[in-house]
């Protein structure tokens, strides 16, 4: 059987799963399109949020990331792990019993303002948007490859898939179909890894293969990747970082963005009380550490394992001839993500880092230049393949890789058009909306969102993980400050939160879109987006961190010079500390 | 030792200092062992490379889950302390 057959199989029968458990437990009224009725219990609720939570930047770009920047890019390992943390502590308890449906909810509420609503609702849909274009990225890389197509005819498939798919789901449906994609894509993750780790190092676990003994050349893993890049004009892969303030704060950027985004903080308005709130965040962490401990394995041993296909007897030695490349990299040039250009005109490909320090290295061995180039996206999905793995395990790749995508993409999705059928048109524009005309509202939107976020994720600003990186970013310096001031201090007054969210948001934006072009328009940037060039070193991904101290700043001050909430505000504030008399999450009034 | 704060007021205390403990710890790892603090413990070999190397890929994330569990299950015995839980 072919390997596209196979393919289709794994990626068809994961489908038909998840569209049956979609049309079994189908939305029918507005509140269990939103929250599926409020009585998930933790460990369930922890795999969903998990499912919801590990996207296209997870699961197909992350391990690619870290392949390319060794230990630099641990940030993303830790900061997408280390907001757990936060919010377990500092936002979702409090949320759950304060009793709402969605973060504008709770704003407009705290801050007695529907103007603070109505900037709660612009800063979800920006931070939303943008991690969309980062799925959307990630997608199109698995089904170019699955079904053999060029990238962005894969961008355009994704796109119908996931608008058919959210559009007719909602939570309820989105919930239980989640659990089985975490089943899948956990699954999917972890099989090739376990593989791999035995033919690299003999060692089933891949979270201790990645520090335990090479087998072939009896050296640590690590130590031999080091040797292999070092050879190739790389930089160590456990090299350490000058720039310690610009991964302090890109760490941190994802570590409160992962605080301050809509459809993770939305997860946990589904619990049945308050202490499965903080039940909950401890589960989906241990869901998602699955991963996340197994990706920087699969990020070392691919990178040696594509390295030393390249050059199967070592730098020294002839590399791999054009002609006998594997069928890998012939199938993934099809998408034109691996392509491949002989600049010294040996038929052997030479792939390395051209470096000017490099450069004398090369030249001795008749080297013109690199002449491979692999697109980081795709290298947990070629990871297979590079390993010479069966049909089948490659067949369930491609089904995990776009259970990842369409999972996230339909709970942003959900959560964007809750923000604009229910927070804005609903409360703000259109009271008397009937519940017909606001499921009306959510699909429309939903539909808008994804066709914006489609044409952008054409030309993304970074790969997958990056561009979802610059959500974090979004949220973390408009959202999760505004929640953390609405719980932690009974100051905070509607002027303070809203200057300080739009504070926060504004700067954030301005600084990205500087280096990365005016709303991610290729080549409308005032500035090349390059190290010499960032402010202090602060890179557009890691400005989240800045944003966010900007929006705490400006909030405090504003907050100070202007007149203390009303007393009845005040009141909330302190009953939200308590978890007593939370009752179910069922306080929205139809 | 007595308190003349009211009870909801000694369970918010408690909290905090709680989470300001855990989050101490949350910085610890991360941001310390991981990254500012990796020079310092770069003689520490691990398993072909240092102990900083390990925390950033692997031991932070471990103490991240520890963390909330401890946070869970303390803050449950506040709850039935206090008798402010559900």
């Amino acid at each position: 059987m072919s390997q596209f057959a196979i393919n289709l199989i794994f990626v068809g029968g994961s489908f038909a799963l998840y569209i049956g458990i979609a049309i079994w437990a189908r939305a029918s009224s507005t509140k269990e399109f939103y929250v599926a009725g409020g009585g998930i219990n933790p460990i369930t609720n922890g795999m969903a949020t998990a499912a919801d939570w590990m996207s296209a930047a997870s699961f197909i770009s992350m391990a690619g990331l870290i392949a390319a920047g060794g230990y630099a890019n641990s940030t993303f390992l830790m900061g997408w792990t280390g907001g757990y943390v936060l919010l377990a502590m500092l936002l979702a308890p409090y949320l759950r019993k304060f009793g709402k449906f969605t973060v504008p909810d709770f704003i407009g509420d705290r801050f007695y303002s529907s103007k603070a609503r109505l900037v709660a609702v612009v800063c979800l849909i920006v931070a939303s948007v943008t991690y969309v274009i980062g799925q959307m990225t990630g997608a199109g890389v698995a089904f170019s490859r699955f079904l053999e197509v060029s990238s962005t005819a894969g961008i355009w498939i994704a796109a119908v898939i996931v608008f058919f798919y959210a559009v007719f789901g909602g939570m309820k449906g989105i919930t239980y179909t989640q659990v089985a994609q975490y089943v899948v894509l956990i699954i999917a993750y972890t099989i090739p890894a376990i593989f791999i780790s035995l033919q690299l190092t003999g060692n089933p676990i891949p979270m201790f293969g990645l520090f335990s003994e090479h087998t072939d050349s009896g050296m640590p893993l690590l130590a031999k990747l080091d040797e292999v890049v070092r050879e190739l004009g790389f930089r160590d892969y456990t090299a350490d970082v000058s720039n310690k303030l610009n991964m302090v704060l890109f760490t941190l950027s994802l570590m409160i963005g992962t605080a301050g985004l809509p459809h993770v903080i939305i997860r946990f308005f589904t619990v049945p009380k308050v202490a499965d709130a903080r039940w909950s965040a401890g589960w989906a962490l241990v869901f998602i550490a699955l991963l996340y401990l197994t990706a920087p394995a699969v990020a070392s041993m691919a990178r040696l394992n594509l390295l030393t296909t390249v050059f199967p007897d070592g730098a020294e030695a002839p590399a791999l001839a054009y002609e006998d490349r594997p069928q890998w990299i012939r199938s993934w040039e099809e998408t034109g993500l691996v392509s491949f250009n002989d600049q010294n005109n040996d038929g052997r490909i030479q792939f390395y880092n051209a470096v000017p320090e490099f450069q004398a290295t090369a030249e001795a061995r008749g080297w013109a230049g690199n002449e491979l180039t692999v697109n980081n996206d795709i290298l947990v999905l070629a990871n297979p393949e590079i390993a010479n793995l069966p049909g089948w395990v490659i067949g369930l790749i491609a089904a995990g890789g776009i259970a990842a995508a369409l999972s996230t993409a339909a709970g942003l999705l959900l959560a964007i058009s809750s923000a604009i059928s229910h927070d804005l048109i609903k409360k703000t524009l259109k009271p008397d909306i009937s519940e017909k005309g606001e499921m009306l509202a959510a699909r429309i939107s939903m539909g808008g969102a994804i066709l914006l976020a489609t044409y952008l994720g054409l030309n993304p600003p970074g790969f997958a993980a990056q561009t979802v990186a610059l959500a974090f970013g979004i949220a973390a310096a408009s959202i999760f400050p505004a929640i953390m001031m609405g719980i932690f201090s009974t100051r905070m007054n509607d002027k303070g939160a809203i200057a300080g969210m739009l504070a926060g948001l504004l700067s954030t934006l301005l600084y990205i879109f500087t280096y990365l072009g005016w709303f991610f328009i290729p080549d409308t940037n005032m500035l090349a987006n390059t190290a010499d060039n960032w402010i202090f070193g602060i890179s557009p991904l890691s400005f989240g961190a800045v944003g966010a101290m900007i929006n705490f700043g400006v909030a405090f001050l504003v907050s100070n010079a202007t007149e203390a909430p009303p007393k009845e505000i005040q009141e909330l504030v302190e009953s939200v500390r308590y978890p007593k008399g939370a009752g179910a999450a069922s306080h929205l009034s139809h | 030792m007595s308190d003349d704060r009211s009870p909801a007021a000694q369970y918010w205390s408690a909290n905090l200092r709680l989470i300001l403990g855990c989050l101490i710890v949350w910085a610890f790892v991360s941001y310390g062992c991981a990254i500012l603090f990796r020079p310092l413990l770069a003689g520490i070999q691990f398993g072909g490379t240092d102990l900083g190397f390990w925390f950033a890929q692997q031991g932070s994330i471990l103490s991240f889950i520890g963390l909330i569990f401890f946070y869970a299950w303390r803050m449950n015995k506040l709850d039935k302390k206090f008798d402010l839980g559900e």
